[in-house]
């Protein structure tokens, strides 16, 4: 039906991510290299082919050279079509002037002309800071069951890390009564996924009013949630129970590609029926040599591995050449780390070079002060000379300060 | 690179399927699985595209299924355009396309093909070698020394094997060839035929179209061979790395020659890339106890046992206590626990059961066919 698309997503991908620090200097966050061959847009974008989701508008700001690059067309999600597949939609001029997007609730209100192209039944609101495989056309189906305006994923977590999220407070029906951001005391343990279904005639409305709104923040969970809320919307939480997990801090966007080498920990790539996609590099197999020993890692095209790699996610056309020791460390594409380096416990951006003798990060038993411990970063075309030494918790370049 | 000079790429996807009779069975020449993650006509296409050639006509004559399937509508290859591209070229009805003898009457068929291009020059070249070849410096040459057609060769120590199934050429001191051998019985350093030639588009059609009107239809004895007297035909040598493919032996020899790394970076060459079909596999996955040497390995591989001087293709799995020694192990095939597989060449989706003991020898590597439970 070339009239109407009963479901459009809209991708929030123009964040910084700044917590990623030097990962992110040159690239917005969805762009950052995940899993061994993936960025994490991909998780969002095959999650919405797979589930029969072929309209996707990515909002993008923040230095979108990397990910416009990378999105294109949309052809390697499938999302080339003659009408619906994927669109990059960075803020633009209007006859009245040019504005950024000013909130997460203004990027959608400025883009209603392309949904409403679409003229969708619903929307689904995505980001591109987390990792996850699920089916939105399930989370759909709950929403029009339930006859909601708006439906939040919450995943149940743990009581102590409740604190970190935006805690849904629900009734015995899942219909929201309130939430918290980041509560203090925790009410519920229902933190909500950043994933939201909404009936589009209602959003577009409450979009316009908070626009026309001075007085209100233009945001989705500041402004529209509560909006709908006092307005006695209904708005239901879709419980997930599979793997999600948010990559915005160094830490556990280290934890999250680690879990690719944990069995117990559902996130399975190798599913057959719920394929992850990505733009592939062209590139021959890679090739491990006669002095390399490689156990429990990922290891992607192009690399050539004479080294010894242990629990480490390696991507695409990296060079561990003899001697060089790599445990418990994720090495983005093009690095090489050279002879007789160590990388323990450590990020290396892409294009770097670690030369012989460099050491970077340790294991966490060799610090005294826990506290002390913690990832090493070495961010994108960064060389590390021959002897020099990046201790635990160490950043280069340090951005922190 | 590109090509100042349009040109048209003819491919012959079908040729010399005769001399790995095993692997093309139910493949085409063209579809033959090669290095890990390749088909033959890879490196012959990406050849072509690096040259800047953005026309190119894929002849095939049977068993072409896995080839269309593999190369679509030629978007990895950049080939998916508006103005030339990748042209299919199955048989034809009513003409002799399909049942041709020879590559004149393959030409012949898809002669209405030719006409329309707009190119004024014509590459013709087959998928039993494994290069990198830059047509930009063959097509200097063929302008240079004036040739009606100019022929790609290197030198290579034949055995008598490979020269039977090989051609030869006498080359004169002004590089021009004088003689012609079809499957000779030689054996030593030879100028082997590399199966590429570069003519004007003018001068291949009235070629073919004679040799319709006269019923002669093989373009190495009665044009190469035949009238190298008549025509100038100039021998251009190719330097670079390559394997030409004349039995599974030497099949099994080109592949296992890539766990060379300087082999390996003659062949795939930074500037030139070699383009293949996408599958969108996750990265190998190398599980604890994995213990792997030597080896080229694919995307979608799942490794848990011993891997030592093989390939492994895209989605091969090894299970635990399973040691593959020497071998070709292609796309999806599964190999479970505690098996033995040793100078073995295992097609797709062959699937090895728990604690099979399966070897070959290195002079003559056993072929496990497409799809076989062992």
């Amino acid at each position: 039906m070339y009239t109407k698309k009963e479901c459009v997503a809209m991708l929030l991908a123009g964040g910084q991510g700044s917590r990623l620090y030097a990962l992110t200097q040159d690239m917005a966050k969805p762009a950052v290299p995940y899993g061994g061959k993936y960025r994490i847009i991909d998780f969002p974008l095959s999650n919405c082919v797979n589930s029969g989701i072929d309209t996707v508008g990515v909002l993008t700001q923040y230095q979108p050279l990397v990910l416009h690059d990378y999105i294109g067309n949309g052809q390697p999600w499938d999302l080339d079509k003659q009408y619906g597949g994927a669109h990059a939609l960075p803020p633009y001029q209007t006859a009245l002037g040019a504005e950024w997007y000013k909130g997460t609730a203004n990027a959608i209100y400025q883009n209603i002309p392309f949904i409403d192209r679409y003229n969708p039944e619903y929307v689904v609101m995505l980001s591109g800071d987390h990792i996850y495989k699920m089916d939105y056309s399930d989370m759909l189906q709950f929403h029009k069951d339930k006859n909601a305006v708006a439906t939040i994923a919450v995943q149940d977590v743990p009581l102590e890390e409740a604190s970190r999220f935006g805690i849904m407070i629900t009734d015995d029906d899942n219909n929201i009564i309130d939430f918290e951001e980041k509560p203090k005391n925790p009410r519920s343990t229902f933190a909500s996924m950043g994933i939201y279904i909404f009936t589009w005639s209602k959003l577009r409305q409450y979009l316009i009013d908070n626009e026309n709104n001075p007085e209100e923040d233009k945001d989705f969970g500041k402004a529209i949630i509560p909006n709908m809320m006092k307005a006695g919307e209904k708005l239901v939480a879709y419980m997930f129970d599979g793997y999600w997990k948010d990559v915005g801090t160094l830490d556990s966007l280290w934890e999250a590609n680690m879990d690719l080498l944990n069995p117990n920990i559902p996130i399975d790539l190798y599913d057959p029926d719920w394929k992850m996609y990505s733009r592939n590099p062209v590139l021959p197999p890679q090739y491990i040599g006669p002095d390399a020993n490689v156990e429990d890692s990922m290891i992607s095209e192009g690399c050539i591995i004479d080294g010894n790699i242990n629990f480490s996610v390696i991507y695409e056309g990296v060079t561990v050449e003899k001697g060089a020791v790599v445990t418990d460390s994720i090495i983005m594409p093009g690095s090489v780390i050279k002879e007789g380096a160590v990388v323990e416990y450590a990020i290396v951006g892409e294009n770097c070079v670690i030369e012989s003798g460099a050491q970077i990060g340790a294991r966490p038993e060799t610090v005294p002060n826990r506290d002390d411990w913690g990832i090493a970063v070495i961010g994108h075309k960064i060389t590390v000379k021959s002897g020099e030494k990046v201790g635990p918790k160490e950043m280069v370049p340090d951005l922190r300060k | 690179m590109s090509l100042n000079k349009k040109i048209l790429g003819v491919i012959f996807a079908n040729m010399h399927e005769d001399v790995i009779p095993e692997l093309t069975r139910q493949r085409t020449m063209g579809s033959v699985l090669f290095g890990g993650r390749y088909r033959l006509i890879d490196f012959t296409l990406s050849n072509l595209v690096n040259s800047g050639v953005s026309e190119v006509g894929v002849i095939t004559k049977s068993n072409y299924q896995s080839l269309l399937d593999h190369l679509g509508s030629g978007r990895e290859w950049d080939m998916a355009r508006k103005n030339g591209g990748l042209h299919l070229l199955p048989p034809f009805s009513s003409t002799s396309s399909g049942m041709y003898r020879g590559r004149l009457e393959a030409l012949y068929g898809i002669s209405d093909f030719i006409k329309c291009s707009d190119a004024d020059y014509v590459i013709m070249t087959d998928c039993d070698v494994v290069t990198s070849l830059d047509y930009n410096a063959v097509f200097e040459a063929h302008i240079k020394s004036g040739a009606d057609i100019t022929a790609v060769y290197s030198t290579s120590n034949l055995t008598l094997d490979d020269a039977a199934r090989s051609n030869v050429f006498g080359i004169d001191e002004s590089g021009r060839i004088n003689n012609v051998l079809i499957n000779p019985q030689i054996s030593g350093e030879c100028n082997v035929a590399l199966n590429s030639y570069i003519i004007s588009k003018d001068l291949l059609m009235s070629i073919v179209m004679d040799g319709a009107a006269q019923g002669i239809y093989s373009f190495a004895k009665s044009i190469l061979q035949g009238k190298c007297g008549q025509y100038k035909i100039m021998a251009y040598k190719h330097d670079g790395y390559f394997s030409k493919i004349t039995s599974i032996k030497t099949y099994y020899d080109a592949n296992m020659a890539l766990l060379d790394t300087a082999s390996r970076q003659k062949l795939f060459l930074e500037n030139a890339p070699v383009y293949t079909k996408i599958r969108d596999n996750p990265p190998a996955k190398f599980a604890i106890g994995a213990n792997v040497k030597n080896s080229l390995i694919a995307d979608g591989c799942i490794i848990e046992g011993t891997v030592e001087n093989s390939i492994l293709f895209r989605g091969a799995k090894v299970g635990k206590g399973t040691v593959i020694k020497d071998s070709i192990i292609m796309q999806d095939s599964v190999i479970g626990k505690n098996c033995h597989v040793e100078c073995m060449i295992t097609d797709k989706i062959v699937n090895i059961t728990d604690g099979k003991i399966l070897t070959g020898s290195k002079n003559y590597p056993i072929y496990v066919g497409k799809g076989a439970q062992i």
